[in-house]
């Protein structure tokens, strides 16, 4: 039971990471349709960018300062990145047919692997600790580190804060009326461009908050990093309903509980081709993933 | 106009051709020219078979990798499992006769286990729109991937070796120039038409009787099947198989070739294999920096050109009739 | 236009490539210098391990051009990238032979790739020297392929006999990378050696090379309370399973091979790699002479400590060239004799001796790592 409670623990906070990331490639594909390949690697950027932050910045900072110093740092960046990216690669693309803007978003991803190993080297870096690792309580048997603890309530605010822009704010009404119709809210007087890039910042800086939380974690950044769990976290957002927002949360979580489950009592080594399997399962069973019929929150 | 009017004389020429370069010809080439070649060859059947399924019929696949890997691993461990030493069996015909037929249904059989598993996952997938295919072919695959990394009898995490070395300028030249005959004809015939009216507009296709989710399977499965083909020639080139081979990039270059060649193009995909594949090794002097020209190459082809090298446009003897 | 524009097209295409191949030529190995070949993962998913090894060939290069050189002439190392593919790899050291015309290639590190150009290097008779592989299958491949370091098997039975009678472990959990044949293997002649010695391996569990989160594998590890965890991977994934393994609470030894040798192990594991041991191919802290100045040497011109890699890359070049001096002539066949016939060569990981598979013959350390060092703890003869 402990052991089940554990394995539990485990796949909330990996699933959480799933989650963040999952939300950007939600969002961006709810406005543009475009499965951005380079978002996996905008979360690497992300860690890299929170690993000489943490290195550089943070020295003089109290303890309790750094890890909102770095994570900040680490968002902006990524926010930057992403709008970049949206406005020299994709908008240039934006009628162009869809493999076209497929082919240009997996370009920018090898263009950011690869150049991040000849910019930070291909050896792995030692995230610096910015949290002090200990644990927080046990339950049953079950440990639970304050880390995980860290990521879950930081990734369930940064979700809060999304759904809040998302639901009440003006540029939100706009992202879901773009991701609703491009020509019906163009004629309506809603500045397309500004609300893709928008779009773009705002899933890149959770993905750069991803990447904190990851390096807090797990201290090993590396420039390619973020090729596997940019193609799971986009199978969470398929599986949660892409396009919705608490669907990207649930489908991050239950494929992180699934993985877990599997290798803890069925085999670990099938764990990487769970992900794949799940996907095609429920592409089957409900193209639209678990939350894709409810409109309504569609960005 | 076209020589395809005869396609059962155009091959044994061509096949015949292919047979007098390997022999009289190739002992000249440098081998590492020959490899390249041959690399050449063997990205031109899987860029070809892919542009059916992507190119002609619109539907976008990931996973072009792993129905090689498929086709590759299932020939090898016929090849290298089922050959009449490992058997114990003595052959009937002579040498010279055996050796070929054996390799030819090596190929088959990698193709015949490339297809089906096209077959088993187009069926259901194939109901979905472009993107969700895309990422349900990539997990395909992967799955693939993970499996043969358990599969002791080819060799599992530590790989494949002892590959008969059969493959050579011949046989990957042969069989692409059968694809190529067999798609030209196919597709530019006027049954072969309903191909493009799938990528075109399903709707339309579908309003005027034809069965859309019949061809969009039969392209996956025929563009599966010559991927395994081509997964075979690559296994008994290098001899030596590895699941590193099949990755996720290996199936993104196959996309970009039949992209850069222009989307049903047969001979854009040709054009765009050689260029492709020669691209890397003129910048092997690049060394670190090449994969990122690459990676470059990709945004700034996309942008610039979108249409890829040929558009739809073909030479004239691949076309048979206009679509 | 629609007439001309392929054509247009193809007479590119063979201009650049009679460009690219035919006007380039084949430079003939012009009388000035050696040309050796070297392949390697400098890009990719294992890029960290080509670089390492890249960077130990060229220091042992660099020192043998700065004494003067071989036979009087230089040595001249022309590198290829596999990008961690190996069928890249084929295609490179076909490149090294045909087209720069090597008496001699030094590489890889990952076995897949080595077994996939060695056949190459065989069939053209030009010998071949592997710093790192160790799947035993490499050398068999033929006699111009060689090895500077031990097999999987070795190792294996090294570290299960010392988890058996040295710890005393009876009950040990696994936890290998499952896409890694250098980890696979290792856990295979582990796992054999250890169940004849009498022990039992309670539960084997796998990851694969990149993951991060270990947690679930570990957790399942944790349930069976095995007495010591074998984590045959590389030093990338290893800090991260420490530390993730205490913070479960699996406070049992931890157990590894030479995948573990790089500061980066203690770097990233910190306090929860203490007291583990680990099996490699040298001990830092050997105050032997050619250790330290080795050292030395690789700190003063890269500004890193040596890893394992780096001193496998270096030993390999080392013995290549050793072999060229003692051949008197480099020409592939004779160098392939000179380095068949290598007897106690003293390179930094120990005395070396070719055995008759063409596999080196040499001691493996048992290293400990204790206050955030790696110290010596044993030494495993061949």
């Amino acid at each position: 039971m402990s052991e089940f409670l554990q394995q539990t623990v485990n796949g909330l906070a990996w699933g959480s990471i799933y989650a963040l990331i999952a939300l950007g490639y939600t969002m961006v594909y709810g406005v543009l349709r475009l499965i951005n390949f380079a978002h996996g690697d905008v979360y690497m950027i992300g860690a890299m960018t929170g690993y000489y932050a943490g290195n550089l910045i943070t020295r003089g900072l109290p303890a309790g300062a750094a890890f909102p110093v770095v994570l900040a740092c680490s968002m902006a960046v990524c926010g930057v990145l992403g709008f970049l990216i949206e406005r020299a690669a994709y908008r240039p693309l934006r009628n162009a047919p869809r493999i076209n803007s497929l082919i240009t978003a997996i370009g920018v991803s090898l263009l950011l692997e690869f150049g991040g190993q000849l910019l930070f080297g291909a050896d792995p870096k030692v995230f610096p600790p910015l949290i002090p690792e200990q644990p927080l309580f046990e339950i049953g048997g079950a440990v639970i580190g304050r880390i995980q603890a860290v990521i879950f309530a930081v990734a369930l605010v940064l979700m809060a804060v999304l759904r809040f822009i998302v639901v009440k704010t003006r540029l939100g009404k706009a992202m879901r009326a773009v991701s609703f119709s491009h020509v019906a809210s163009q004629l309506v007087g809603v500045p397309l461009d500004t609300v893709v890039s928008f779009t773009f910042v705002l899933g890149s800086m959770l993905a750069g908050a991803g990447g904190v939380l990851v390096g807090i974690a797990n201290p090993k950044v590396e420039p390619l990093m973020g090729i596997m769990p940019g193609l799971k976290a986009f199978v969470a957002a398929v599986l949660g309903g892409i396009g919705n927002i608490p669907g990207a949360l649930a489908g991050g979580l239950l494929m992180g509980l699934s993985e877990t489950y599997v290798v803890g009592y069925v085999s670990s080594t099938y764990r990487d081709a769970l992900a794949f399997v799940l996907l095609i399962l429920i592409l089957l069973v409900r193209p639209g993933g678990l939350f894709g019929k409810s409109v309504s929150d569609k960005v | 106009m076209g020589i395809l009017r005869k396609p059962v004389s155009v091959i044994a020429a061509g096949i015949l051709a292919c047979w007098v370069v390997q022999e009289f010809a190739t002992p000249w080439i440098n081998p590492y020219h020959l490899q390249i070649l041959n690399t050449i060859g063997i990205a031109a059947v899987m860029a070809v078979s892919l542009n059916l399924i992507t190119g002609h019929t619109g539907q976008f696949s990931l996973g072009h990798a792993g129905f090689m890997a498929l086709g590759a691993y299932a020939s090898a461990a016929f090849t290298v499992h089922l050959n009449p030493d490992a058997l114990g069996l003595v052959p009937i015909l002579p040498d010279w006769a055996w050796r070929p037929l054996f390799f030819v249904t090596a190929l088959a059989a990698g193709g015949a286990t490339a297809a089906l598993a096209g077959l088993i996952v187009g069926i259901p997938t194939l109901r979905l729109k472009g993107d969700y295919l895309a990422i349900a072919t990539l997990g395909l695959g992967e799955i693939i991937r993970v499996i043969v990394l358990n599969l002791e009898f080819v060799g599992g995490a530590r790989g494949f070796t002892g590959i008969p070395e059969s493959s050579n300028f011949f046989w990957i030249f042969s069989a692409l120039l059968v694809l190529t005959v067999l798609m030209a004809r196919g597709v530019y015939s006027l049954k072969g038409l309903a191909f493009l009216a799938v990528r075109e507009d399903e709707v339309a296709a579908r309003s005027v009787g034809i069965n859309t989710t019949r061809y969009k399977v039969l392209a996956f499965v025929l563009g599966s099947f010559w991927a395994g083909v081509g997964g075979g020639l690559f296994a008994h080139l290098n001899t030596y198989l590895h699941t590193n081979s099949f990755g996720f990039l290996k199936s993104v270059e196959y996309v970009v070739m039949v992209v850069l060649g222009g989307l049903g193009s047969i001979t854009g995909s040709l054009v765009a294999a050689a260029l492709l594949t020669l691209l890397p090794e003129l910048l092997r002097i690049a060394s670190e920096w090449r994969m990122i020209f690459y990676a470059l190459l990709l945004v700034v082809m996309m942008i610039l050109w979108p249409r890829g090298l040929m558009g739809q446009r073909e030479l004239r003897w691949i076309r048979r009739v206009k679509p | 236009m629609r007439r001309t524009f392929p054509s247009v097209v193809f007479t590119l295409m063979w201009t650049v490539s009679a460009v690219a191949f035919g006007g380039g030529g084949c430079a003939k190995p012009g009388a000035k210098t050696i040309p050796v070949g070297e392949y390697g993962s400098l890009t990719g998913g294992t890029a960290t391990f080509g670089q390492s090894s890249h960077q130990g060939t060229m220091l042992a290069t660099e020192e043998v051009n700065a004494a003067g050189g071989l036979l009087g002439q230089k040595v001249e190392v022309i590198t290829e990238d596999d990008q961690s593919r190996p069928e890249e790899a084929k295609t490179a050291v076909l490149k090294l032979i045909k087209q720069n015309n090597v008496v001699a290639v030094i590489g890889e590190v990952a076995s897949s790739r080595s077994l996939a150009a060695a056949p190459e290097c065989q069939k053209s008779k030009i010998p071949m020297i592997s710093p790192a592989s160790t799947n035993p299958k490499v050398t068999e491949i033929g006699d111009y392929i060689f090895r500077a370091c031990f097999v999987d098997t070795f190792q294996g039975e090294a570290m299960a006999k010392f988890a058996r009678n040295d710890l005393k472990l009876s009950r040990v959990a696994v936890l290998k990378d499952v896409k890694n044949d250098y980890s696979v293997g290792l856990a295979d002649f582990f796992e054999k050696t250890f169940k004849a010695e009498g022990g039992e391996i309670t539960v084997v569990q796998s990851y694969s090379e990149g993951d991060i989160d270990f947690r679930a594998q570990l957790t399942a590890i944790k349930g069976q309370s095995p007495d010591g965890v074998f984590v045959p991977g590389y030093y990338t994934e290893v800090g991260l399973i420490a530390r993730q393994a205490r913070e479960l609470g699996i406070t049992v030894p931890l157990m590894g091979g030479d995948g573990w040798d790089s500061p980066k192990t203690i770097e990233i594991g910190g306090a929860a790699v203490e007291g583990s041991y680990f099996g490699n191919h040298y001990a830092a802290d050997d105050p032997d002479p050619v250790i330290q100045s080795f050292i030395q040497k690789f700190k003063a011109k890269y500004g890193i400590v040596p890893d394992a890699m780096a001193v496998l890359g270096y030993d390999a070049a080392s013995l290549l060239y050793d072999a060229i001096k003692r051949a008197g002539s480099a020409e592939p066949a004779k160098i392939r004799d000179a380095l068949a016939a290598t007897a106690d060569f003293q390179g930094v990981s120990g005395k070396l001796t070719m055995d008759a598979n063409r596999n080196a013959k040499k001691k493996l350390v048992i290293m400990k790592i204790e206050n955030g060092a790696n110290k010596f703890h044993a030494e495993v003869k061949p």
